[in-house]
């Protein structure tokens, strides 16, 4: 199996998580109403714990420990997506975000339950029935919102134009694109979004929302490679913090 | 002579670090269990992959194996035979309504979302209940309210 290939992927899985768990934990004590504090907290704590799962198949493939890959890089050492490492902006904003990154996650896992890398298939069929939760609760809050007053809906219109073609920049190839599909470790980009705009048109469609044409919208591509927002660096710096005060500390 | 067997005995003494009349084996967390050549290696398989009382459970089994004699003891988290909701058993069931949570209901449900809906309010009985939140104070809990009792009440979610 082609290790690097692999090591690849599972890297911008990992830091797409990671980065995009610290950006919900953002809402903790700042949700619009109480379940959505609640909820957008939960899923920072799935978000997390799935990219440590992550970080934990890359020990064992050579990488080093998963606190120190996770906390002890420059941006330009992460695989995340850009969509990942917006600022949280409004909630309808971090909504739509939620929306878009979950539906494509929850497939993701879904095709890496055949992954050839049995140790990756295994805990994918896990992550999988998890991100359930998670696209149910966007399905939920898009649904209610897109459908309710003209605020809302004109909100999470501008916010789903804006975000698109960050969205369509999580598919980025990778350099090892033909290697993974023909080795049987992931299905590949390409049909992860054609899967992934056949889940979320539909649902759009039952609101007031109006998808933007994905051939119309040019994706915001580099992040998989290192070219990352000015938003990245700040975030790394306040999430590893403390831990930088004294990184060999005993916890 | 100890054996797997009693190995699973004892452990039913270990309890859920969050939820603490309920054992790690009636939880379904407690997998395969092995002795070789006077070594314990015990398999957990986590409710949430994110959850952070795992920690906690691979310490208290640790420690109760170390406490009846055995010095090499190995807990390995494992996804070989995830988890799921129907592993927590009848006993288990009954010790979360006890408790006051709603056991989670069973077989492959969850992909359907009104399930979530009139879960049996571990109260008074009712259904008359909705879903508050598919997100609760820990991971593997939601938020429900009773229509019926006027109490909101929590269910450990259906995972499949």
């Amino acid at each position: 199996m082609n290790k690097t290939a692999l090591k690849e992927l599972l890297f911008k899985i990992a830091d797409d998580q990671l980065i995009l768990g610290h950006r919900n934990s953002e809402w903790t004590g700042l949700g619009p109403i109480l379940e959505e504090d609640i909820a957008f907290s939960s899923m920072a704590q799935d978000k997390i714990g799935h990219s440590y799962a992550m970080y934990q198949i890359l020990e064992e493939l050579g990488e080093g420990d998963p606190d120190q890959v996770a906390f002890f890089r420059k941006a330009e050492e992460f695989h995340n997506s850009q969509l990942v490492e917006l600022p949280i902006g409004e909630y309808s904003f971090s909504l739509i975000r939620h929306f878009l990154y979950d539906h494509s996650d929850f497939l993701r896992f879904d095709m890496l339950r055949n992954s050839s890398y049995e140790l990756l298939a295994q805990v994918s069929s896990k992550i999988r029935s998890e991100l359930k939760y998670h696209t149910m609760h966007a399905r939920t809050w898009v649904k209610k919102l897109g459908t309710a007053t003209d605020d809302s809906i004109s909100r999470l219109q501008n916010d789903l134009d804006a975000l698109m073609p960050y969205a369509l920049g999580l598919f980025e190839k990778s350099p090892y694109e033909e290697e993974i599909i023909s080795e049987n470790i992931f299905g590949g980009e390409e049909e992860l979004r054609s899967r992934w705009l056949e889940l979320i048109a539909p649902i759009i469609s039952k609101t007031e929302l109006v998808l933007p044409d994905p051939e119309g919208v040019e994706p915001v591509m580099g992040g998989r490679i290192g070219k990352h927002t000015e938003y990245l660096q700040p975030l790394i710096d306040e999430m590893t913090e403390v831990m930088r005060i004294d990184p060999d500390a005993e916890w | 002579m100890n054996n797997e067997t009693e190995i699973r005995k004892w452990l039913e003494d270990v309890m859920d670090p969050e939820i603490p009349v309920l054992s790690l084996v009636d939880l379904g967390v407690v997998g395969d269990i092995e002795l070789k050549e006077g070594s314990v290696f015990v398999e957990i398989r986590p409710t949430f992959v994110g959850c952070p009382a795992t920690t906690q459970m691979k310490y208290d089994i640790e420690s109760l194996l170390h406490a009846k004699g055995f010095d090499d003891v190995h807990v390995d988290i494992s996804y070989k035979s995830p988890w799921n909701s129907d592993m927590i058993t009848d006993k288990g069931r009954e010790a979360l309504r006890k408790f006051g949570f709603a056991p989670p209901p069973k077989g492959n449900l969850i992909d359907d979302i009104d399930v979530l809906e009139h879960v049996e309010c571990p109260q008074c009985g009712g259904t008359n209940t909705e879903l508050q939140n598919p997100f609760g104070p820990t991971l593997c809990r939601s938020i429900h309210y009773c229509h019926d009792c006027k109490e909101a009440f929590q269910q450990f979610k259906p995972m499949n």
